[in-house]
C-alpha cells in the first residue's frame, strides 16, 4: 500500500516565528499552515517522506504566565492538523522557550497520543523536567548551533513519522529520559556478571546496566511540642481494608491509594477488616489488623489524652514492588488532603 | 569434592503403568504420585497433570518447580535435613533427568506465586516452558493455616522429584558432567567468590540450607558441589518473577559460569550464603559477617545476587558497600520494579559503590497473554497475584499482567537473556 506524507507540526516561539522580538512575548498561541523559521531548513532535510503541515507558536511570556491556557490552545491547534509526529524548537539555552517546547511536547504526547521530539542546550531548565515526557536532542547553548540541530532532529522526527522502532539515547542521540525497558540479549544475566567483574577486576571499562538513582531524602520534621492538643492521622503502606478490599488495592504495584473512616470504631477486628498486601504472609494482619494499623492503640492515647484526638480518616496504599514514582504521587496527594485538615501530625506504619 | 551429574536428557513425558524413563520420554504412574502426595494428611486432594513444551497449557498458580534426581552414589541424600537424611551432599554421582521437572499448583497460598505458559508470548520469559512438566495440583484440608499450608506443599514437591528421580537411577545418562573445584596453578588468576543471598523474611518467604531455616545461622561457606546436589530448597511464596525456586538452586548459573571459567579465566574461591532478614540489625550483622567471610578467604572479587525486591535491596546495597570497603570489586545481580511506564527509579536503595550491576529487567512490565487452551489450576487466581490486577483476567481468558508474575522472568542469579535499557 503506497503510504502519504507522515505529517508534522511544528511549534516555536514569538522571535523564531519572526513576529517580533521581547516586545511581541505576550502574543497568545497561533497556528499557520506550513513550515517556518528553523521549520524550512528541517523541511528541507526532511525532503518528500514527511510535510510540516503547519507551525504552531506563542510568545514566551504568554506561556509562561498562562500554561495551562497556551498549553490547552496549542493542543487544540495541533489536534485540528491531526500529524503523526510534533516538533519543538530548538530552544537552545532560552529557559522559558525551553519550557515551552518541552511543556507543549509533553501536552501533546499525552492528549494526542503521538511521538513529539524538541531539541535544547543540557543546562536549560526544562530538560531536568521535561526529560521523560519528550525525545530531547542536546543542541549548543545558543542559536549558532542550529545548523548542527536540524539534521538531528530531522534525524528522529523521520523515524517516528515513518513509525520506526526508536533506539537507544546512544544510537539516536536524544538524552537519556530514564524509561526503563525490557529486552532480550544473547548473554544471560550471569555471563554478563562475570565478564562485567572480570573487566571489573582488570581495570577495563565495563558499562553497568543500571546507573545508582540518587535518593531524595526527607528530613524528619521537627517534634510536636503539644501533643496533647494535636490532631494524629495513621497512614499505612500495610494494606489494612474494610473487608472485600471495595477499592481493589492491587496486592504488588499499587495504582492508588484509599482513605476510610474510623470514627467511632475503637479495634480493628477480622470480621471488617484485613489486609490486601502481597508481600508478606496475611494470617497476623488478618487476625488482628490493628497489628499493621494500630487504631486500638490510637484509642488508648487519646482516651487518655496523650493525644489530642485521632483523625477520623486513614490512608491506605500497599508497598510491595509499587514503583518510587507511584509513591511519591500518594505521597503527595495525601500530604494536600491531610494540610486540608487540623492534622498536625501523622503516624506512617509499613510492613 | 568431586560431583558427577549424570545428564538424562528428557523430551517427553506421558502417562504409564511404571514410573520409568525409556528413550528420552518419562513415564509417570499418576496413581503413584498421587498417593505419595496424599501420604500427608493435611492435603485433602491431589492430581496430577502433564505440560510439555509448546502446549497451549497455562499452569498457575505456581508454588515451586523441583528438578527430578537421584544420588547414585556418594555420601548424603536429595534434599538432605528435607527429605533426605541428614549427609553432606556435593560428591560421587547423581543423576538427574535433565528437561523434566515438577511443578507444584493449587489453590492459592499468598499472593506471590506465579504463571507458567508453555506456549505463547510468556514463554519465552519462563524457564520452565522448556521443561516437559509433572504439575501437581494439591488442595488443603479446610482451615489448613497457610504455614502448614506452604510446608505441606513444599514437601510434596520434593517426595514428586525424589519418586520421579528415582526412576532415572539405572539410567545410563548421555552425558556426565564433573565438577570439582581443583586447585588453581596460576596465581595470576583473580581470586573470584559468589556472595549468594537467600530469601529469609519469614511470613512465607523462606528458604532452607540443609533443612535449617535461613534466617537463623550467620552467613556461611558452602562448596558449589553441595548447592548443586540439592543442599538449598526454596520455601518461597515470593513474587514468581525473581524467588528462587529450588530448580534454580540446584541450576545457579552464576556457580556454573563460574566453574566454566575457573582456572581459565578465574580462581573461583568459594560460595559465601547469607540470609536477607527483615530487621536492621538482622541486616548488619549478615552484611559485616559475609563481607568478613569474602576477606577471609582472599577473594579479590564477588559476584552478589539477590532474591526478591524492596526490603532485600537494602542487604544488596550494605553487602556492596561492605565488600567493596574492604577493596573487593564486586558486581552485583538484581531485577527493577521501574513501574509500568518504566520512568521510576528501580531500586528501594542504593549505595554510590554499586558502580557494577547486571540488570535482569523491570518486573512491572505489563504483557497481554492470550487464552491458551487448556488451565492447570485456577486462572481467576491471577488477579490476586502479585503482579495481577482488577481487569488482569480478560473476558475470554487472556490475561494482562505485569511480567512479575511469570515464574522465573526476571531470575537473579542470571539464569535468562533479559535485561532493562534506559531509553
Amino acid at each position: 500500500m503506497a503510504r502519504g506524507k507522515y505529517r508534522i507540526v511544528h511549534y516555536l516561539n514569538q522571535f523564531f516565528a519572526q513576529i517580533g522580538g521581547e516586545e511581541k512575548a505576550n502574543t497568545p498561541p497561533l497556528i499557520k499552515e506550513g513550515a517556518v523559521g528553523p521549520g524550512i531548513p528541517l523541511q528541507q532535510v526532511l525532503g518528500e517522506e514527511g510535510e510540516i503541515v503547519a507551525t504552531v507558536f506563542c510568545g514566551d511570556n504568554y506561556f509562561a504566565e498562562n500554561i495551562e491556557t497556551a498549553r490547552a490552545q496549542v493542543v487544540e491547534y495541533v489536534s485540528s492538523y491531526t500529524p503523526d509526529v510534533f516538533v519543538a524548537g530548538p530552544a537552545f539555552a532560552a529557559g522559558r522557550y525551553g519550557i515551552a517546547c518541552a511543556d507543549s511536547c509533553s501536552a501533546v504526547r499525552e492528549k494526542l497520543g503521538i511521538p513529539v521530539v524538541t531539541a535544547m542546550y543540557q543546562e536549560n531548565p526544562a530538560l531536568d523536567i521535561y526529560r521523560k515526557d519528550a525525545y530531547i536532542i542536546p543542541t549548543a547553548g545558543s542559536v549558532l548551533g542550529m545548523k548542527d540541530a536540524i539534521p538531528k532532529m530531522a534525524a528522529l522526527v523521520r523515524k517516528l513519522g515513518l513509525g520506526q522502532t526508536v533506539g537507544t539515547p546512544e544510537e539516536e542521540g536524544y538524552f537519556p529520559r530514564g524509561i526503563r525497558v525490557n529486552q532480550f540479549v544473547d548473554q544471560t544475566g550471569a555471563e554478563r556478571a562475570v565478564d562485567m567483574l572480570l573487566s571489573k577486576l582488570k581495570g577495563e571499562p565495563f558499562q553497568t546496566e543500571y546507573l545508582m538513582p540518587t535518593f531524595e531524602r526527607i528530613p524528619p520534621s521537627p517534634a510536636i511540642k503539644d501533643l496533647a492538643s494535636t490532631t494524629i492521622a495513621l497512614v499505612t503502606s500495610g494494606g489494612i481494608v474494610p473487608l472485600g478490599n471495595p477499592d481493589r488495592i492491587e496486592a504488588a504495584s499499587a495504582s492508588k491509594f484509599a482513605e476510610y473512616n474510623i470514627a467511632g470504631i475503637d479495634d480493628l477486628t477480622a470480621d471488617a477488616y484485613q489486609t490486601c498486601h502481597g508481600g508478606y504472609d496475611p494470617t497476623y494482619a488478618n487476625e488482628d489488623p490493628d497489628r499493621v494499623l494500630p487504631l486500638d492503640a490510637m484509642r488508648i492515647l487519646e482516651k487518655s489524652g496523650t493525644i489530642g484526638r485521632l483523625h477520623d480518616l486513614y490512608y491506605i496504599t500497599v508497598g510491595n514492588a509499587t514503583s518510587v514514582a507511584n509513591a511519591q504521587k500518594f505521597g503527595r496527594d495525601i500530604a494536600e488532603r491531610l494540610k486540608a485538615t487540623d492534622v498536625g501530625g501523622v503516624i506512617l506504619t509499613s510492613t | 569434592m568431586r560431583l558427577e551429574l549424570g545428564i538424562i536428557r528428557v523430551s517427553d513425558v506421558q502417562f504409564g503403568r511404571e514410573t520409568m524413563v525409556k528413550n528420552g520420554t518419562l513415564y509417570v504412574n499418576k496413581d503413584e504420585l498421587i498417593a505419595l502426595a496424599l501420604q500427608d494428611e493435611r492435603l485433602s486432594e491431589a492430581d496430577v497433570e502433564l505440560a510439555r513444551p509448546g502446549e497451549e497449557v497455562r499452569i498457575i498458580p505456581v508454588k515451586d518447580v523441583i528438578e527430578p534426581r537421584v544420588k547414585v552414589n556418594g555420601s548424603g541424600e536429595l534434599f538432605p535435613g528435607m527429605v533426605g537424611k541428614m549427609g553432606t551432599v556435593g560428591s560421587g554421582r547423581t543423576n538427574v533427568l535433565k528437561g523434566a521437572a515438577v511443578v507444584s499448583v493449587g489453590r492459592i497460598i499468598g499472593f506471590q506465586e506465579g504463571i507458567i505458559d508453555m506456549a505463547g508470548p510468556a514463554a519465552q520469559y519462563s524457564p520452565f516452558s522448556q521443561t516437559n512438566n509433572v504439575a501437581l495440583v494439591l488442595q488443603p484440608v479446610e482451615g489448613l493455616p497457610k504455614q502448614a499450608h506452604e510446608e505441606a506443599v513444599r514437601f510434596a514437591g520434593l517426595r514428586a522429584a525424589v519418586y520421579l528421580g528415582k526412576a532415572g537411577k539405572e539410567v545410563d545418562p548421555d552425558e556426565v558432567e564433573t565438577y570439582e573445584l581443583s586447585p588453581v596453578s596460576d596465581a595470576t588468576l583473580p581470586r573470584v567468590a559468589y556472595v549468594y543471598t537467600l530469601l529469609s523474611e519469614g511470613l512465607l518467604h523462606d528458604t532452607y540450607l540443609y533443612g535449617t531455616d535461613a534466617k537463623r545461622p550467620l552467613p556461611t561457606l558452602i562448596h558449589p558441589n553441595e548447592v548443586m546436589d540439592g543442599a538449598i530448597v526454596s520455601g518461597n511464596c515470593v513474587s514468581a518473577c525473581d524467588k528462587h525456586t529450588t530448580y534454580h538452586h540446584l541450576n545457579n548459573p552464576v556457580i556454573k559460569e563460574l566453574y566454566r571459567r575457573h582456572g581459565r579465566d578465574l580462581n573461583f574461591v568459594g560460595i559465601i550464603t547469607t540470609n536477607l532478614n527483615v530487621t536492621l540489625a538482622d541486616k548488619e550483622r549478615a552484611s559485616d559477617y559475609a563481607s568478613k567471610l569474602v576477606k577471609l578467604i582472599a577473594a579479590e572479587g564477588a559476584i552478589i545476587t539477590e532474591e526478591g525486591f524492596g526490603n532485600p535491596d537494602t542487604d544488596l546495597m550494605m553487602l556492596c558497600k561492605k565488600i567493596e570497603e574492604y577493596g573487593i570489586k564486586t558486581v552485583l545481580i538484581t531485577d527493577e520494579y521501574a513501574g509500568r511506564d518504566g520512568a521510576s527509579q528501580s531500586l528501594a536503595d542504593a549505595v554510590p559503590n554499586a558502580d557494577a550491576v547486571v540488570s535482569v529487567g523491570n518486573a512491572n512490565e505489563v504483557i497481554t497473554l492470550p487464552p491458551l487452551k487448556r488451565v492447570i489450576g485456577e486462572l481467576k487466581s491471577a488477579e490476586v497475584i502479585a503482579g495481577g490486577f482488577v481487569g488482569s483476567l480478560t473476558s475470554g481468558g487472556g490475561l494482562n499482567v505485569e511480567i512479575q508474575t511469570i515464574m522465573g522472568s526476571t531470575c537473579q542469579l542470571g539464569l535468562g537473556n533479559l535485561t532493562a535499557r534506559g531509553y
